[in-house]
Formats: C-alpha cells, structure tokens, sequence
C-alpha cells in the first residue's frame, strides 16, 4: 500500500493550521484506517444492545467488519465478520439472536466463542483436518474492554490500555451513566444515520465548534425565535424550539462555557443552555420527580454532585461524541476519503420518569433526524467543505483562534483560552499526528 | 385498521373525490406552493415520517419527521430563510402518486385513504429516487378535506441516507 513518510505527514499538521490533503487525499485515508482507526480504540456499542447470550450486532472498525456477541458466559466477543473458509461475511444483519454464527455460503458454523464448530464433509480435510480446522475460529479482535457497559475494541494485539486512552474524558461516560436513578442506561428508540459527502474528521470538527451554530444554523434559530415562546403548559413541540434557539445563543455565551481537550485528541465542552427541559430546571415537575428518584437511590448531596455537571458534547476521538443531558451518542464511520455515515443512538435511563426518554426521543428527531431543520444544514456544509478544499490553489486550513494561548488545567487536559478556541481541532491533529507516525 | 382493503362500490365517488385531493396535495408540493399546502392540514394534524419498519409510536421511538402543525409550520417557514443552506437552492420535486386505496370510510367524518408516493428529488447536480407507502387521515370539512394524519413510510428509512431537505 501507498504511504507518505512521516516527514511528509508532519509538514501537514502545523501549530496553527492544516493541510488540505489530510481531508481529501486518498492515500492519507488509507493510512488513517491502518494506522490511526487500525489502532486506538473505538466504540462499538452497548452492552445493552447484547443482553442475553447469543445476542449480537455488526458494526465497522474502520475498513473492518465486525461482529459484537455474547456468549455463554456473558463476555462479549468481537470478531471479524468473515468466515475464514471463502470469506463471506457471517452475518450481514445489523442485530439478532443465534444459538451460532453459521455462515451462509457453505454453512461453517461458529460457537459463540468464535470457535469453529462445524464444516460439511469434514473428511474433506485429511488426516490433518482436526488441526487445520481447529486453527480457524473467527479471528478475534485483539483488544477488548468495556467502561460503564460502553463497548470498546482495538484493532492492535498492543497499546494503551482503555482506562490510560479515555483519562479524564471516562468522566463523561461516568456523567451519561450516574445520572440513571436505577444506576442503568440502554440503547433505545432507534438509530438515525445520516451520511454526508465528507471526510469523517469534519463531523468531529463540528460538535465542539461554538462559532458555527449562529451561522450553519441561523435559519433553524430564526424561525424558532419567531415561534411561540415555550412556557407552562409545556407543548410538544417545546424541546425543538429551545434547541433551535438555543444554538443562536450569543457569543459571550460561546466564549464562557469552556472547552477542555486531551492529549489522545478527545475533548468536551461546556453546556450553553438555560432550557428548562435540561435537569437545571428544576422546578419542573418532571424533573423534580427524577431528582428525587436519584437522590432516593444515591442521596440528596450526591445527586446534587450529579446534576451539576453541565457539559454539552464530549468526543472520544477517533469515532465518538456524545453527550448526557438528552443522551445521545453518534459514531462516526469513515467510508471513503471523501464520504461518511454517522450512526446516532439514544439513551433511557433506568428508573427515570418516562417523560424524560420522550425527552430523549423529541431531542433525536430535532438535532440528530436525518429530515431535522438543525442536522440538515451541518451536513449541508460539511459537503461544501469538502468541495472547497479540492481547490489547489489555497492549501491551508486555518486553526489559529485561541492558538498559542492555550491553559494547562487539572487532570492533564488543556483548556482553550476561550470556549471558542479551536484547540480541539488542533488537538485532534496532534493525536492524529501521533498515530499516524507511530512505528 | 380493516381486514378488507377495498372501498365499497358504493364509494366511488367518495375515492374520485379524495383522489383529486391527494393530486392537488401532491401538484401544491411540487409548485412549492408550501402555504396552500400546509393549509390543507388540519390545526390538530400530524405529518410522520417513521424511521422504522411498522414503526407503532413516535413517542419512544425516533422518527425522520414528527411534527404537529405548529413544527410543520416551522418547516415551511424555513424555506423562506435567507440562510438556509440545505434548501437554497430548493430541491424541485415530482411527487406521483398512486394505487389509491380507501381503507375505512365508515359513517364518520374521516376517511383512512393508503397510496404510494414516488419522488424524483432534484437539487445541486444529484437526483435522487424515493419510494414510500402513505396513509392520510381526512377529515370531512364542507366540501373539502383536511389533512389529519399523513404517514410516509420511506421504504429506505432505516438506510444510511444524505439529509432529506424537501417535503414528502
């Protein structure tokens, strides 16, 4: 396979700014998958997607097709979805239940341990065929762990164990997990998964970005200012006005609600909203009545400690963002240097009032529905993007806002001077640089 | 809903009468003449479009679309926003409609009518195809129809799909 030396690669990222060939060159993309998706950890789902034994789901690790199961003992396996005979894959459906993974072309048939465990006319194989079968289980994903029922997996037998690779970002899924009054969270109500002409980098690009949503989203702002305000008694269409108004917020807003960053490229930031269809609100009835169902199950000082984290999106880079207070979650799959699909999942909290997965559920339709006023637009521009930076004639991505001004904070992250400081992008391009130029 | 899909004989007109009105929803559509065609839906309607397969709620499930008039007023309203990107320049449409079936036209004021929609959606050098199946829900009005319920179930729903910007 093409590469480009590491000395090329370098004069690509720089302190301030960035190539346009890391979004649009194929032979980049193609290290990205070896190298960087080929590497770090990814998420690859919830051990709610997989309750009981036999249970599974399929999903991409970068280029590779993977498949999720549990099996008999209740640990979760991934392996690569391919027979080892010809190659097909063994199951081509998103979710299911099987006793085994049979494959359909000649019908080898995989325990859930990935063992294989039956091929048609055996004696085929010789006197050897015990050995040689016995040799071709589904190739298991090297690495596997789980933090809080989040799925992980990497592609390299060696590396950073989770727990060093999320650092201090494990503290968002502790802020997605803690927040259950029954101390629980499952996948529910359906995947969105919109695509766009893109490079996958830009949706990660996108979901720390303050500056943009009074621009990429004035049109959804302005006709939710121009409807009737929100109020008591709440109307259905509540939670799509505040989040179309909210993203109009002004910029002192933007630049006070911080933005934190690591050296693995991941990074959160501060929540924007003063909705009271957030857990601030609490003179809601709904929200009373979860604050007291937390704080009957953890007390009242703990559930406070809960509640008063207020961050809006975390990404783990390379393949999430997430965030707690509606409960979303996207996974980012690259598909090609110029092509993406992001796969959107929400969250119920067990032991919650129902109304606050509806919550969940109206929130989906608004910020993550492939038809939504909000989500329409971001991938609208992320295919612009990409069009623009074909031209030759100007090579440089600009990343300079808040750069060189960086604060040092707690927990070895990084600060951005302001809230609109880009340097989560920039620190994505430092983790990317690192991957890419690892031996 | 009915174990017989089939209008009564004594319906025909009844279906000539609601055909032309999906026609006319439809042509309003693809004029986008989106006031006139959000005025034929009722103040209490629904516009749906499931993400799932025989979707059952859109209260604990997702939905592509789910709007009550005052969202699918905002919709339309968005169209005439200066900076909306996904919709400037405007997908052109053509919506055609077909095998209009009344499922239940029973003594009430409403009417459960079922078709199939097919959508050629064109805009900034892509076409593209959409196939659906759709139930209104009419309800009698004079001599008119509004729309109460308009259910569009894209056969690709669950697909991994670009941002849907038109109406369906």
């Amino acid at each position: 396979m093409q590469t480009h030396p590491h000395e090329h690669l370098a004069m690509l990222v720089q302190p301030d700014r960035v190539h346009r060939s890391v979004y649009t060159d194929p032979v980049i993309y193609e290290m990205e998958m070896t190298r960087l998706f080929g590497r770090a950890w990814l998420l690859l789902g919830h051990e709610s997607q997989v309750p009981k034994a036999g249970d599974f789901i399929t999903t991409r690790m970068g280029r590779e097709p993977v498949i999720v199961v549990r099996d008999d003992d209740g640990a979760i396996n991934v392996f690569v979805n391919r027979c080892t005979h010809r190659g097909a894959l063994v199951s081509h459906l998103a979710r299911g239940s099987a006793r085994a993974l049979t494959c359909p072309y000649h019908g080898w048939s995989f325990g859930l341990d990935g063992a294989l465990k039956w091929v048609p006319t055996p004696g085929g194989y010789g006197d050897d065929g015990a050995r040689r079968l016995a040799a071709l289980g589904l190739r298991r994903v090297p690495r596997v762990a789980n933090y809080r029922g989040f799925v992980f997996a990497s592609l390299a037998p060696e590396g950073r164990s989770l727990v060093e690779f999320l650092g201090h970002m494990a503290s968002s899924f502790d802020d997605l997990v803690d927040r259950a009054p029954g101390g629980e969270i499952e996948v529910a109500g359906g995947v969105f998964k919109h695509a766009y002409d893109g490079n996958w980098k830009l949706v990660l690009e996108n979901h720390l970005d303050g500056i943009h949503p009074n621009y990429v989203h004035a049109s959804s702002v302005q006709i939710a200012r121009e409807a009737a305000d929100p109020g008591q008694p709440e109307r259905p269409s509540d939670i799509a006005i505040r989040q179309m108004r909210q993203n109009g917020a002004p910029e002192p807003v933007w630049e006070s609600i911080g933005m934190w960053t690591t050296r693995q490229g991941h990074g959160y930031m501060g929540d924007y909203h003063d909705d009271s269809r957030l857990v601030t609100g609490l003179h809601n009835p709904v929200f009373a009545d979860y604050r007291a169902r937390l704080a009957a199950r953890v007390g009242a000082e703990r559930a406070d400690a809960i509640l008063r984290v207020t961050r809006w999106n975390s990404i783990i880079y390379p393949n999430v963002s997430f965030m707690s207070q509606f409960r979303q979650l996207r996974i980012v799959h690259p598909l090609a240097v110029d092509r993406t699909v992001v796969y959107t999942y929400a969250f119920r909290m067990k032991g919650a009032p129902e109304q606050m997965f509806r919550d969940t559920v109206a929130f989906a339709n608004v910020v993550n529905g492939t038809a939504s006023w909000v989500l329409t637009d971001d991938l609208e521009v992320y295919g612009r993007v990409q069009r623009g930076l074909s031209a030759e004639g100007c090579e440089w991505v600009d990343l300079a806002r808040g750069a060189g001004r960086d604060v040092a904070d707690d927990h070895d992250m990084q600060r951005g001077v302001t809230g609109t400081s880009e340097i989560f992008i920039r620190a994505q391009f430092g983790a990317w640089l690192d991957y890419l130029t690892a031996e | 809903m009915p174990s017989m899909p089939f209008a009564k004989p004594s319906s025909a007109e009844h279906l000539h009468d609601i055909s032309r009105f999906l026609y006319r929803e439809a042509w309003l559509l693809d004029q986008q003449r989106f006031d006139e065609w959000l005025a034929l839906f009722a103040d209490d309607a629904t516009y749906w479009v499931p993400l799932e397969e025989r979707q059952a709620d859109a209260i604990e499930t997702c939905s592509i679309i789910h709007d009550n008039r005052e969202l699918l007023g905002l919709r339309v309203r968005q169209y005439r926003e200066s900076r909306a990107h996904a919709r400037l320049p405007l997908a052109r449409t053509v919506h055609q409609v077909g095998n209009i079936l009344l499922l239940d036209d029973g003594a009430a004021d409403e009417v459960l009518v079922a078709s199939t929609l097919v959508i050629i959606e064109y805009r900034q050098e892509r076409q593209r195809t959409w196939g659906a199946t759709v139930q209104h829900r009419l309800r009698r009005v004079g001599d008119d129809w509004r729309i109460v319920l308009k259910r569009v179930d894209l056969v690709n729903s669950e697909s991994e799909l670009d941002g849907i910007a038109f109406l369906l």
